[in-house]
């Protein structure tokens, strides 16, 4: 073990979010950006291979195994944290940022394990940090969600600790390689990855929770969890053909209810769904150009996700008001908050000179290269409605349409610089690709500017503009959710239970009462055989006992003979 | 006649028929681009004349109806669940 390889950057992370409550004022907040700093630069120092290696009962675990695909997401991880900790420096609840720094390590120890129990331990740390995260956020919608998360998500880690037990039983091998559906094992982690990864019929777990955060929780939620499962998936089950349709499924799910949302926030959760489905498309194609793809949208995605939902939250800490039908006309006094909330809009809308525009374009270019026609043309769609979910929808409800009267300031300086910090990222992503191409698990062999592609996403996002604006009158908001699946444990299984308690108790009630003189008359007998002189209570003549020690002898020999 | 007050250039009207305009403009400027630029389609439906802004139109107020469709079974009051604390 060299020098470089004995610090974790999971582990600096979670120790330090262990220090983190521990210091006050300047030193915290400079513990705050340095902790996640000192972490991305040990990351970088880290050499590629299995650096550690621990025998546990009979397995091969490798806490620590770096390649390109590991750093990359390792890499995004820490960014965001350094980002969502500036971002959150001014957030009151001293429990929130320790939180996101263990769930954000989690995340990262997730994407640095060679073996799949150093996996499932790191991820089920994960489910703790985002459930912390929530409950720092101290309301109690907050408290009730949270509930609901860390149900779903222990629900998700005993499904997938049971695929483990199961792969390792199969081959006795805990590496953490390629696998295929072929096995009840390997559906078990293949469900276990997608409930994080919000794919159906789970998926109500991510808008119901994420959206209860604090203003700057939600900003580390929209990043870790989701994308891990999309490692995951990626390093597991790449070329799984099933993925293809459950991320296409994932795509419009997200954009459906998106388009009939009324919470700003969450319209940006349901369009991380969305998001994550063209990953999961990605994944499902399998070629190196869709893998790229997928890789380096959540790469990307992670940082204008997070924007949006700064911008979001900016508005939230400033007006305390989270329905777009109680907001608009923002623009007059919160101008950065306007353009930063704007460029994430237009790089999630994959929109030339933004980094949506050179990652995303991968997968649909996967899609096209492989014939997949159907594929491509759901993709398509799908991009256009990106931009009506969410290009248009969020900021325009915002920021824009109808004076709302408010007039708050922009926000303090932490986050301003935060949002600046991922705009900018944003911008130079999308005019220079390069450097995150060449972090690309495979060799790049794709330029998104050409004449082509920049006029046909041109044509494909500026009509579903106009779509946008010629349905405005259908598209007002209007103070409604809309059911999702969450629905199901929410009414349906507790009314169930309800129902079903009230039945059997109703049950043993009648059966009780049906039951009664029956019942007395037993208890009589019973009562009167063991007074004295009744049945089991009196003596015995001796030829009665000579009699029965005898009947008993007959049968045993009877018994005997018979065996 | 001085032009009335607004607090920002926005707020006035005639700029918002301006923006308008140059949007309209823009959009014509993409469809008629495909005439000048070999846009290399994958597929035969894509070489269709103007088939990127016809499609993304299109497939918009597919979604936006079939929004609304679902929105006509599934919409609830924002205080459905409010009986659980959630009410905001």
């Amino acid at each position: 073990m060299t020098e470089a390889t004995v610090l974790h950057p999971a582990l600096i992370m979670i120790v330090g979010a262990l220090l983190l409550p521990l210091l006050r004022g300047a030193a915290r907040n400079g513990a705050v950006l340095l902790i996640p700093g000192a972490a991305l630069v040990a990351l970088w120092l880290l050499p590629e291979g299995r650096l550690w290696q621990v025998t546990w009962l009979d397995y091969q675990l490798a806490p620590l195994a770096v390649d390109k695909l590991s750093r990359l997401f390792a890499t995004i991880f820490l960014v965001m944290s350094i980002a969502g900790g500036l971002f959150a420096l001014r957030q009151e609840s001293r429990l929130e940022i320790p939180a996101a720094f263990l769930y954000a390590g989690s995340a990262i120890g997730v994407a640095l394990a060679g073996d799949l129990i150093t996996v499932f331990v790191f991820w089920e740390f994960m489910a703790v940090g985002s459930t912390l995260v929530l409950w720092s956020a101290g309301t109690p919608g907050a408290w009730a969600a949270s509930r609901r998360y860390v149900m779903v998500h222990l629900a998700g880690g005993v499904i997938l600790f049971a695929g483990v037990t199961g792969h390792l039983l199969g081959t006795g091998d805990a590496t953490f390689t390629r696998m295929q559906p072929d096995s009840f094992a390997h559906w078990l982690i293949l469900i276990g990855f997608l409930i994080n990864a919000g794919a159906p019929p789970l998926s109500a777990w991510l808008p119901d929770a994420y959206p209860e955060a604090s203003w700057s929780g939600t900003v580390f939620l929209s990043a870790f969890t989701t994308k891990t499962a999309v490692y995951v998936l990626l390093r597991g089950f790449p070329g799984t053909e099933i993925l293809i349709w459950v991320g296409i499924f994932m795509i419009f799910y997200g954009i459906v209810y998106a388009l009939l949302e009324n919470d700003m926030r969450r319209i940006l959760a349901y369009s991380i769904v969305n998001q994550v489905g063209f990953m999961v498309t990605g994944i499902g194609i399998g070629t190196e150009m869709a893998i790229n793809g997928a890789a380096a949208h959540a790469f990307a995605h992670i940082i204008y996700k997070a924007l949006l939902l700064m911008s979001a939250g900016a508005v939230l800490a400033a007006t305390g008001r989270r329905k777009c039908s109680e907001l608009g006309g923002l623009f007059h006094s919160m101008p950065l908050t306007t353009i930063c909330g704007t460029i994430g809009a237009l790089a999630i809308s994959s929109f030339p000179l933004t980094s949506g525009f050179v990652s995303k374009s991968m997968v649909t270019q996967a899609a096209a290269d492989g014939h997949l026609q159907a594929v491509w043309l759901f993709l398509a769609a799908a991009s256009a409605g990106v931009f009506l979910h969410a290009g248009i929808k969020f900021p325009w409800f915002v920021f824009f349409q109808k004076d709302s009267g408010l007039r708050p300031a922009d926000p303090p300086a932490s986050m301003r610089w935060a949002m600046i910090f991922f705009a900018f990222l944003c911008i130079a992503l999308g005019i220079w690709p390069e450097p995150l191409y060449a972090l690309l698990p495979y060799p790049v062999d794709y330029a998104p500017y050409t004449a082509a592609h920049v006029i046909t996403q041109l044509q494909l996002l500026l009509f579903s503009g106009l779509a946008f604006f010629v349905m405005l009158d259908y598209l007002k908001r209007t103070p409604t959710i809309t059911l999702d699946t969450d629905w199901t444990w929410r009414v349906a299984g507790p009314t169930i239970a309800r129902v079903a308690g009230n039945f059997w108790l109703g049950l043993r009630d009648g059966v009780g009462r049906s039951l009664a003189s029956q019942g007395a008359a037993l208890e009589a007998a019973v009562v009167r055989s063991r007074q004295p002189g009744g049945l089991m209570q009196r003596s015995w003549q001796t030829g009665w006992m000579a009699l029965g020690v005898l009947v008993m002898l007959l049968g045993y020999l009877g018994f005997y003979y018979l065996g | 006649m001085t032009p009335p007050a607004y607090e920002h250039w926005l707020d006035d009207p005639r700029n918002v028929r301006k923006l308008w305009r140059g949007f309209l403009v823009i959009l014509a400027l993409t469809v008629i681009a495909g005439f000048f630029v070999d846009l290399h389609p994958h597929f035969q439906i894509e070489s269709w004349f103007g088939f990127n802004a016809a499609y993304g139109f299109i497939t918009c107020l597919l979604m936006i109806v079939g929004a609304k469709a679902l929105g006509v079974l599934l919409k609830r009051p924002d205080s459905f669940y409010a009986e659980d604390g959630r009410d905001d």
